[in-house]
């Protein structure tokens, strides 16, 4: 009999038309509980546009935001969903120039998630400015009067960041699913997905001289990619960073951020693959051997948002000036009114954490997925803290104030989960969600060498032959 | 394409595969297309083909982005000068982050202009030579126009171990209805 050879990465798989087969049979018609599950997401998303529409109509004052805390729970759940996508750049792009071989089979879902979360981050800023109808100023376009943003200002360089971050993550999302789409192409049988993928995957064949322009080409938006989503959060982190804040102006912020967002953003990868593993039988496409590196990687990002949450302690201290002191969040934020987000804070970003030193938490799914989940938690509160706790105390005592989020607000910020939920549950369905393709790549070619010989079939003068799915299956 | 299309191999291994380019490539047989289901380094070298241009793209469209970056910030703060904060009115180190956002946007936006073009996609003719399990496991081999060489050609693909050879392998579709 043939020896079979497995792969180190992926060794239940067995030859790439198995992985075809495993992959696009996703693409299908959706069961019962998929349509309930989009159907309350789209709910919430509906109550998001509702909620959103009452702040318009009765104004901004609806979100409960009131001077001297301009900013609340909208640019923290901005700040929370642009984090979110750093884990799927992560590992699409830099894990992709590090041939990290197992990252293959989960990169596409990660990706997804980056650019949904991207999406969803989006909302926020238009949102929290009150008058979404204005929101074009923050755009540099040729205008009458000739006035152009101001390129000093940290907002017009986030507008830049996000607005790159989410065009660039959303070509190479595409890109990389080409020869994938040429593939649910070949193995379609209802009309409009064959259509669908028809177009989508613009005629890809898979003949040499196309693959050799795309994996350069691939390799290139890695390599572009890689310090891009380094510095989004860099800039988002300027946003707090250069303004005389107390507590946000420091210089620890760019690296306290990027590793923040790729802590919460691999958190949430695990929250959503470890229940997609379990329900579409994922298992031989996403190990222990998966959770264990993602959970090591969180693990070295935990400690340094500890360390960044130390720094900011100490730092707050050592000024020994009352209003680092107060307004400092974690100094203040720890025994002041907001006393409990920052120990949900800690608690979830930092003690949590420690159980990922322990090899058989890192491998179990259970207990990573409850892990991710005090991990999303930890990391909403997180900049919630940052932003509440020092704009509640700034250096005028006379104008410190509390901030209580409104319904309006948590609505819209439940909105935001339906809204970044449904495109996801949507991609599941209608996209490949793990690569076909490059999944292939880290499984053993198959060999002559390992098989016995056979005859070899000729057939000339055949007549035009139909594609599998074409002519007999319409 | 018309008659002169040529022979089409269909292989189930990679190896299988290769041994066909480089016999082919030995007898000087020219306008081969191999297709894969999974780009492999073994097929690039065994087809001895040209770098792609695709990097020269990514590099103009990253320089052009940069400079970009630097003329909009630049020009825009002299078209209109008022300083605030007592900064310059030419500012570098924040528009370095203009110029650096431009780089990566542009650079990405004409690397996937540079795979289009060079790859010939988006490709809406229908009718091509393909076979659709070439997107599953299967490795092709076409041999345009043989000139008269059809039976070498023909030969060297089975005795490399082709799965199934198809002469004139037109029409088949590739993608809608």
């Amino acid at each position: 009999m043939a020896t079979v050879i497995r792969s180190e990465t992926h060794p239940a798989i067995g030859s790439y038309e198995e992985v075809n087969h495993d992959i696009l049979r996703l693409l299908s018609r959706p069961g019962r509980s998929y349509t309930i599950l989009l159907a309350v997401t789209i709910a919430l998303v509906i109550t998001m546009f509702t909620a959103w529409g009452v702040q318009i109509v009765l104004g901004i004052g609806m979100s409960g935001l009131r001077n001297p805390i301009g900013w609340g729970v909208y640019i923290t759940t901005f700040v929370f969903w642009v984090g979110i996508g750093h884990a799927g750049t992560l590992i699409s792009a830099i894990l992709y120039l590090f041939r990290a071989r197992w990252r293959q089979s989960i990169y596409r879902a990660a990706e997804a998630m980056t650019v949904f979360a991207v999406m969803t981050a989006g909302l926020f800023p238009v949102i929290h400015v009150g008058r979404p109808w204005l929101a074009y100023y923050l755009i540099p376009y040729p205008n009458q009067r000739m006035i152009w943003p101001n390129f000093r200002s940290p907002l017009v360089w986030d507008v830049f960041a996000v607005g790159t971050y989410f065009t660039v993550s959303a070509t190479f999302f595409f890109i990389g699913m080409i020869p994938d789409l040429a593939a649910a192409r070949d193995s379609a049988v209802v009309p409009w997905r064959r259509r669908l993928y028809s177009i989508l995957s613009l005629g890809w064949r898979g003949t040499n001289w196309e693959w050799k322009n795309f994996t350069r080409a691939y390799l290139y938006l890695a390599a572009l990619a890689t310090p891009l989503v380094l510095s989004v959060h860099s800039v988002v982190s300027w946003d707090f960073a250069m303004s005389l804040v107390p507590g946000w102006h420091s210089t620890v912020f760019a690296p306290y951020f990027v590793a923040g967002a790729i802590f919460s953003g691999l958190a949430m990868v695990l929250t959503l693959l470890i229940p997609i593993r379990k329900i579409y039988g994922l298992e031989a496409y996403f190990t222990p051997r998966h959770t264990e590196a993602m959970a090591k990687m969180m693990l070295l990002t935990a400690m340094i948002v500890s360390y960044a949450y130390a720094c900011e302690a100490f730092v707050g201290w050592y000024t020994f000036e009352a209003a680092e002191q107060h307004g400092g969040y974690l100094l203040f934020g720890a025994t002041g009114e907001y006393w409990w987000s920052t120990w949900l804070m800690v608690t979830c970003n930092f003690f949590v954490p420690q159980l990922l030193w322990f090899r058989s938490v890192r491998r179990s799914f259970a207990a990573m997925f409850v892990i991710t989940l005090f991990v999303n938690i930890g990391m909403w509160f997180e900049r919630y803290s940052i932003i509440v706790v020092s704009l509640s105390h700034e250096y005028s005592p006379w104008m410190w104030n509390q901030y209580r989020p409104s319904l309006t607000g948590m609505l819209i910020i439940l909105g935001s989960f339906g809204w970044f939920l449904m495109w996801f549950l949507l991609f599941l369905r209608l996209l490949p969600a793990v690569s076909v393709a490059e999944l292939k790549e880290v499984l053993p070619a198959p060999l002559r060498l390992y098989r016995r010989p056979r005859a070899v079939e000729e057939t000339t003068r055949r007549p035009p032959v139909r594609g599998r799915g074409t002519e007999e299956n319409r | 394409m018309s008659a002169e299309a040529g022979v089409l191999a269909i292989f189930g291994e990679l190896d299988a595969t290769i041994t066909a380019i480089e016999r082919l490539r030995a007898e000087k047989i020219r306008g081969i297309t191999v297709f894969a289901p999974v780009p492999r380094h073994e097929l690039e070298h065994a087809l001895h083909e040209p770098e792609s241009p695709v990097r020269i793209f990514t590099l103009v469209g990253g320089l052009t982005g940069a400079a970009t970056g630097f003329a909009l910030a630049t020009w825009t703060s002299v078209d209109w000068p008022l300083i605030t904060g007592g900064k310059p009115i030419i500012s570098l180190p924040p528009f370095v982050i203009i110029a650096f956002e431009l780089t990566i946007l542009f650079g990405a936006l004409s690397t996937v202009a540079g795979l289009f073009i060079n790859a010939r996609l988006p490709r809406v003719r229908h009718e091509v030579v393909y076979d659709p399990s070439f997107s599953a496991g299967k490795f092709g081999v076409h041999v345009a126009a043989p000139a008269g060489r059809e039976n070498d050609v023909k030969n060297i693909l089975r005795e490399s171990g082709a799965e199934e050879i198809r002469e004139r392998p037109t029409e088949v579709r590739v993608g809608s209805t």
